[in-house]
């Protein structure tokens, strides 16, 4: 028999924030905005990642529905998931990666859409409509995909680095090379490199992983916390792990700079809309999910944030710069090495995040 | 007259309730549910289910985990030896200014304290970089040598930065940095008080500076240095900001670790099983500390009697 609480009663009954996370109440400090036709009040508050929608979408919904968006950023999905944990501090819209629509699923952290006040999912590329992470597509819609590679400056790199070799285990780029620091996407990617698929892999292998990563930190200069598109540019280092988008964006500013997914394969995320349990303004959530998926708004998003999108209706809006873009749109051959890596407990998750502890600290 | 407040009870009561009200709603209870989280095991994702287990503490003093926290001490030890060693002559240098330079000299001291903890690390990444400003100097410098060298047919080779970000020397520079003054004010406190007369008797008998500072300031302001340790020790070995902003990989310390089990590993039953073991050896330091000053003290007075 469990002897103490479990820690959500335990806070809703002592009424207390827990540790240092912040909860930000989006809804105390806000003056009262007028009421929306459809009964809500006529604002939406969305917890999505950094430069992650159009110039204009936010105005343009705006223009369109009369509801005026608060948007809120976070720069990791553990954010996102450690600022909802302990409850809903007023969001609407959020944007998780795959793997974090199956842990806010199991966790009971998503409301299951209303199908019928999304028609646009008809745009929804059919590749897209039926994930292992969310069968049947109730609790989220694709908003981008992404997949993961090696960015480098072609001035100071030896032909094409396709393959993990050069980031994992050479010194040809000492001093020069970026890692992720994340370390499901570090060990997925190690068993890549070693032929194995990014799921199920043997915790034999994990040790495998760590091991050769330990060997290749002192040819490390950084793991960086999803700015290798940044240092990259600024020349801190020449190669780095990095995602498709991130570098198209910089390669945009410096030609020098190019994306390759290696030949072992890679790891694909999708990057989706979910309304998180206790939107205070569920409707007018529907709206900005079926407003995003419309073909013009997600050509104008998609023209800024050079992601790809999984939005057939739109992509077929964008210039050929943008469809036929090799960054962007890796050639199939390439993606077909790749795979979605899911989320597979939480022994697993703590036994990567122990792995990479030991990464660092030897 | 002085009894006065122990019979105006209520008076009492209105002024003491609030802080203790406080203290207790926003310090010891959420410090209760930690160190319960740190008995408690995951049940699923956001589901920590307390039984009393010890495993969080096992897991924790495995060599992995140690390695780490004696790492961060070292890493507070060597912060706090660099803080004594440039901090006494500050303190000193102010304890003998002119009353006038004193305060500016303190008001400079205390100027960090109004920029927020996070831009003044940022700011130190933008001196310490590859394009830093302290490796921007260097380069111009090595440019400067390599066109005389140049002239004399033997330019220099290109100008390699200086790596002084993301490693080890950068967070004990920016601890240093951040913690220096809280070594300063309780120095410059005890030296302050110290009776000058003294330094003039030592000087008068035939002690030499060397010898009156080291056998007459130094016991005098053993206080301010004991205190001024403590201030800087201490929150050194918990740096988060530091280490997470200025470090590399190899130096992350026990924070950071902390951290990750909050935030990324999902498991905040070990993460308050390691901070409460860095708290429990904080206080064994602090009452080994207290008991040797108290036997120092009570030898001493012994020695007097």
């Amino acid at each position: 028999m469990k002897r103490g609480r479990s820690r959500r009663s335990l806070l809703a009954g002592l009424g207390a924030a827990a540790v240092g996370l912040s909860f930000t109440g989006l809804e105390g400090c806000s003056t009262k905005a007028p009421i929306g036709r459809n009964g809500e009040e006529a604002k939406l508050n969305v917890y999505n990642w950094d430069n992650y929608t159009g110039e204009t979408t936010l105005a343009d919904f705006k223009a369109a529905t009369g509801v005026a968006v608060k948007m809120s950023l976070f720069s990791t999905n553990d954010e996102l998931f450690s600022k909802l944990r302990s409850g809903n501090p007023g969001f609407d819209v959020i944007v998780p990666s795959n793997e974090y629509v199956t842990r806010m699923r199991i966790s009971d952290m998503l409301t299951p859409l209303d199908l019928d006040k999304i028609p646009n999912r008809k745009n929804i590329l059919p590749a897209f409509l039926n994930p292992d992470f969310d069968p049947g597509r109730h609790y989220s819609m694709p908003y981008t995909w992404l997949c993961q590679g090696i960015g480098y400056r072609k001035s100071k790199v030896d032909g094409v680095p396709d393959s993990w070799k050069w980031v994992m285990e050479s010194d040809r780029y000492k001093g020069r090379i970026g890692l992720f620091s994340e370390a499901d996407d570090l060990i997925e990617l190690g068993a890549k490199y070693l032929g194995h698929s990014v799921r199920d892999i043997p915790y034999e292998m994990v040790d495998r992983i760590a091991d050769m990563y330990i060997r290749q930190k002192p040819n490390v200069k950084i793991f960086h916390t999803d700015n290798g598109q940044d240092l990259l540019l600024s020349g801190d280092i020449d190669i780095v792990m990095d995602y498709n988008g991130d570098i198209a964006r910089v390669m945009d500013e410096d030609p020098d700079l190019d994306f390759v997914v290696p030949k072992e394969g890679s790891i694909l995320n999708s990057d989706c809309l979910c309304i998180p349990k206790g939107a205070p303004r569920p409707d007018n959530a529907h709206q900005f999910i079926n407003f995003l998926l419309d073909a013009k708004n997600g050509a104008e998003i998609a023209s800024t944030i050079l992601y790809p999108t999984p939005n057939g209706a739109a992509l077929a809006l964008m210039p050929a710069s943008y469809r036929d873009n090799p960054v962007i749109f890796p050639p199939a051959d390439a993606i077909a090495k790749c795979e979605y890596a899911a989320f597979e407990g939480l022994k697993r998750a703590q036994f990567y995040d122990e792995t990479l502890t030991r990464i660092f600290a030897s | 007259m002085d009894e006065s407040w122990k019979r105006a009870k209520g008076v009492f009561a209105a002024v003491g309730i609030p802080p203790v009200f406080w203290l207790a709603a926003f310090f010891l209870i959420p410090m209760a549910i930690i160190w319960a989280y740190s008995f408690g095991e995951n049940k699923n994702l956001v589901e920590i289910s307390v039984n009393g287990t010890f495993a969080n503490y096992a897991h924790a003093i495995t060599p992995l985990y140690i390695g780490i926290i004696f790492k961060s001490f070292w890493y507070a030890v060597v912060t706090t030896a660099l803080c004594l060693i440039v901090g006494f002559p500050v303190a000193v240098a102010i304890t003998f200014a002119s009353d006038k330079t004193k305060t500016w000299l303190l008001l400079l001291i205390m100027l960090p304290f109004w920029t927020n903890l996070l831009i003044r690390t940022y700011a130190l990444m933008a001196v310490l970089r590859n394009e830093g400003f302290i490796n921007q100097f260097l380069s111009l410098l090595w440019d400067g040598v390599s066109h005389l060298t140049a002239l004399a047919g033997h330019p220099l080779p290109p100008f390699q930065p200086l790596p002084l970000l993301h490693n080890t020397f950068a967070v004990i520079f920016g601890l240093v940095y951040v913690q220096l003054p809280f070594m300063v004010l309780p120095l410059y406190a005890a030296l302050d008080r110290l009776d000058r007369s003294l330094l003039e008797a030592s000087l008068d008998l035939g002690a030499g500076h060397l010898t009156t500072f080291a056998r007459v300031v130094t016991p005098l302001a053993m206080p301010g240095i004991v205190s001024g340790v403590v201030v800087t020790l201490i929150p050194s070995v918990g740096a988060y900001l530091t280490p997470d902003l200025l470090g590399g990989p190899s130096s992350l310390m026990i924070a950071n670790i902390i951290e990750r089990q909050f935030k990324t590993a999902d498991n905040w039953p070990f993460g308050s099983a390691l901070s409460f073991l860095l708290m429990y050896m904080t206080f064994l330091a602090i009452a080994v500390q207290a008991i040797v000053a108290r036997n120092r003290r009570a030898a001493a007075s012994e020695a007097a009697s």
